[in-house]
């Protein structure tokens, strides 16, 4: 990948807040395109490895619906009790996946949660994928699919219409509004990086199909001031839109009368399950994602603390619901209410439910571990849990209430057949086809966001090199009052400063044999990024060789790139970077426009690696 | 051969404060058909520029309101007057049962608002665009940050504006053609 700087200081700061920054090692803007567009333009042959399976899974969607139309419902295990079976598990399963990634890129966005935007655009698709595979379930759910239009409010052959009163009407209208909004909120992040990867084409087809769906963007202001309203506008009516749609979801349930579905703590309880379900995919897919694409230090280990933490919290609503739920159930007085949740507990279906409790009630408990929660691979077993445990939620929910109904004679005990699983595997085959071609083709990650939530996005930031410089210069121990010529109307601007130098301070302890194999940028004192060393081996993407490739790959990409005026700008952030962190600022000119201009003509400036310490080497392990 | 057009000029600069300076001073100097383009939206680039707020918002708050009231009116129409079936002993209008539905197509339409509104305010899709001609510009999606004064504005004029350019820390200014 590009000038992809691992995240060495995990405590890499961000100058103007002081917090962790968002993305490690301060990389430039160019470095930041770089390394979400390489994936795409030159894609590794680990991803057909993905795509033939997925694919495999895949083909076994029209199977068995083919059987299924063929058939009709009575190849599933459901039966005269438990109508709703697997599809509906897997309907709420799949929806409410879906609503982590309108969480990230709404609610955290409202929130100006600023570590979304690494793991916004992933997580939407991810959105967009589960609700499509929900929409299948209810669809052939209704058994007489060529009638599914029934489901719309339009002039059927009954000359009837829909009954509004009906949740399952409601669910209709929520999930498909929430597929199309999702869908726009997507595209409308999507398009600034379409206009990236246009302009980054080197063949006519590519140019022409990211062209059009790019729709000719050109990064007008005049046009960002309307696309920024319109986002957040989005961002405004997806969050109620998200909320509303697992509520109505979890309506499907409480609105009928049936012992066990029939609680009011059905909308938030569900909402955080959906939520909590939600971010354990995203934490299964942006895991191994954030490795295999070189994305550790933008994904970083933060980002998956801050969603580890919202697993916590919505894990724990869980579990309170699921014990409240016991306790209404008993203080209601109402002896339905009580059976079935003593049978839920300690009837035939006892595994599924302690599956689920100890999947998401006990399970996120770990994340109060500090050591847990900062561990990549320990997130990713626990996220897989997550993921199993929701599922058996939505199972208990439907077939333990519906198991035993309200006429004993009538009882049944439900089993799934081969075609129930086959489904089911079926819609995990498409939602992972399209997922890794989403990968294959579309950025990852929202490079425009993410740029813009770096520092030196800010209009107002003051770049370190020249800020030392000029504070030489000027032997004035506060800063602010130096940099008129950068900052004539700002006022963030002494806090910048201050922070500045206190980073320019951090200690390197370096470590050698991190870098065996780049010499020359060991030896000049992490300035040297000698070209040639690298360009070998561009394309070596294996996890295990990633220190070296993370650097190897850059300088061939950078070689052959046709922008010519590249290696100039390379050099001018290298040269920043470095004297940032360089504590010899002295023989810095203070003058700016000057020196900009200087600066291209020390080509081998490419980039300064940042102190490499010991905590790098264990994160290596730990992923 | 005839001269080409040219559509104006166009300033390139390499980071958004130096674009955030330059762009207070182009309008200080009053041009109206100016533009700047950046890579990412440069927050409070739209004060520096000298922009109005968008008017999205009013699209959004019209199209929002739209689609919820012609939701609940299908909602009242098909279930009161097309075809009244008394369903469960509820009344024809059972306006609180109508909440959800009338509430999303009142999102649905706002966010076809937003994102139609958006287009259309931006005239997108515009495939082709003179700044396009630029041999400098494809840059502006990755991290350079440019302004664009056209020709057309009464107030340019080739060496004034050019030297404006220059005095505000372009790296590069070029003529671009129509």
């Amino acid at each position: 990948m590009s000038h992809y700087i691992p995240p060495t200081h995990e405590h890499d700061l961000d100058p103007i807040q002081g917090r962790t920054a968002l993305v490690q090692g301060d990389p430039s803007f160019s470095e930041i395109t770089e390394v979400v567009a390489r994936p795409i333009e030159m894609p590794h042959k680990r991803w057909i490895l993905f795509f033939l399976p997925a694919l495999a899974l895949l083909s076994l969607l029209p199977v068995s619906l083919g059987w299924l139309f063929w058939e009709g419902v009575g190849v599933w295990g459901n039966n005269v009790p438990i109508g709703w079976g697997w599809p509906i598990i897997n309907f709420v399963f799949w929806v409410g996946i879906g609503h982590a990634g309108t969480l990230i890129s709404a609610v955290l966005f409202l929130f100006r949660q600023k570590w979304r935007t690494s793991i916004n655009r992933g997580a939407e698709a991810m959105t967009i994928f589960a609700v499509i595979c929900a929409l299948i379930f209810p669809g052939v759910h209704v058994g007489r699919v060529w009638s599914a239009y029934w489901l719309a409010p339009v002039p059927n052959q009954m000359q009837m219409w829909v009954n509004f009163r009906s949740p399952l009407l409601w669910d209709v209208f929520a999930v498909s509004t929430y597929f199309t909004v999702s869908s726009l909120f997507w595209y409308v992040g999507l398009i600034p990086d379409l206009a990236t990867m246009r302009d980054r084409s080197k063949t006519k087809i590519r140019r022409m199909a990211y062209g059009f769906f790019s729709l000719g963007w050109r990064g007008s202001a005049r046009h960002w001031v309307n696309y920024e309203a319109a986002y957040l506008l989005l961002a405004a009516m997806a969050t109620p839109l998200v909320l509303s749609v697992h509520s109505i979801v979890s309506f499907d349930f409480a609105v009928s009368n049936l012992p066990g579905w029939h609680t009011t703590i059905f909308p938030p309880y569900f909402v955080a399950g959906a939520i909590f379900s939600g971010f354990g995919m995203v934490l299964t897919l942006m895991i191994p994602l954030r490795v295999w694409f070189n994305l550790e230090h933008i994904i970083t280990r933060k980002h998956l603390e801050n969603m580890a933490k919202i697993i916590l919290l919505t894990g724990s609503i869980v579990g309170y619901a699921y014990s409240m739920e016991f306790f209404i159930a008993w203080y209601s007085g109402n002896e339905y209410e009580a059976f079935v949740f003593q049978n839920r507990a300690f009837g035939p279906y006892a595994w599924g439910y302690w599956t689920m409790m100890s999947c998401n009630v006990i399970t996120p408990q770990f994340i109060w571990f500090k050591k847990i929660r900062q561990s990549p691979k320990a997130l990713f077993v626990l996220s897989i849990f997550v993921n199993i445990g929701m599922w058996f939620e939505r199972f208990v929910i439907v077939v333990t209430s519906l198991h035993h109904d309200f006429l004993p004679s009538s009882w049944d005990y439900f089993s799934p057949t081969i075609w129930d699983v086959t489904l089911f595997l079926g819609s995990f085959g498409l939602f992972f086809t399209l997922f890794l071609l989403f990968l294959r083709y579309l950025p990852l990650i929202a490079i425009a966001e993410v740029k813009s939530v770096m520092p030196r996005a800010n209009p107002h930031w003051v770049d370190p090199d020249k800020a030392a410089a000029n504070k030489e210069r000027d032997s004035h121990g506060t800063s602010g009052d130096f940099d008129s010529k950068h900052d004539d109307d700002d006022d963030g601007t002494s806090d910048a400063d201050s922070k500045v130098v206190v980073k320019s301070d951090e200690p390197k302890d370096e470590e050698p044999d991190a870098k065996d194999e780049e010499p020359e940028a060991r030896a000049d004192d992490a300035k040297d990024e000698a070209p040639e060393a690298k360009a070998d081996d561009a394309k070596d993407e294996e996890p295990e060789a990633k220190a070296d490739d993370a650097k190897d790959e850059e300088p061939e990409a950078k070689a052959d790139d046709a922008k010519d005026e590249e290696p100039e700008a390379e050099a001018d952030d290298a040269k920043d970077e470095a004297d940032a962190k360089a504590d010899d600022t002295a023989d810095e000119p203070a003058s700016t426009d000057e020196d900009k201009k200087d600066d291209g003509d020390d080509g081998d400036l490419l980039f300064s690696p940042p102190p490499v310490d010991a905590s790098k080497k264990e994160g290596k392990d730990n992923e | 051969m005839s001269k080409p057009k040219i559509f104006g000029l166009m300033a390139e600069y390499e980071t958004p404060q130096d674009l955030y300076h330059a762009c207070e001073k182009v309008r200080d100097a009053g041009y109206g058909a100016w533009d700047a383009y950046t890579p990412f939206p440069v927050h409070g680039l739209e004060k520096a520029m000298g922009l109005r707020s968008s008017l999205v918002p009013w699209i959004v708050c019209v199209m929002g309101f739209t689609g919820a009231s012609l939701g609940f009116l299908m909602q009242f129409w098909m279930s009161a007057i097309d075809y009244p079936i008394i369903i469960a002993a509820k009344p024809f209008n059972s306006y609180p049962a109508f909440v959800p539905v009338t509430f999303e197509p009142g999102i649905l339409l706002g966010s076809f608002g937003a994102v139609f509104g958006m287009l259309g305010l931006n005239k997108l899709p515009q495939l082709y665009h003179s700044v396009f001609n630029s041999k400098r510009f494809h840059r502006v999606t990755d991290d350079r940050f440019f302004i664009a004064i056209e020709a057309r504005d009464p107030r340019y004029h080739t060496e004034d504006t050019r030297k404006l350019l220059e005095d505000t820390g372009a790296l590069s200014v070029e003529e671009v053609e129509d």
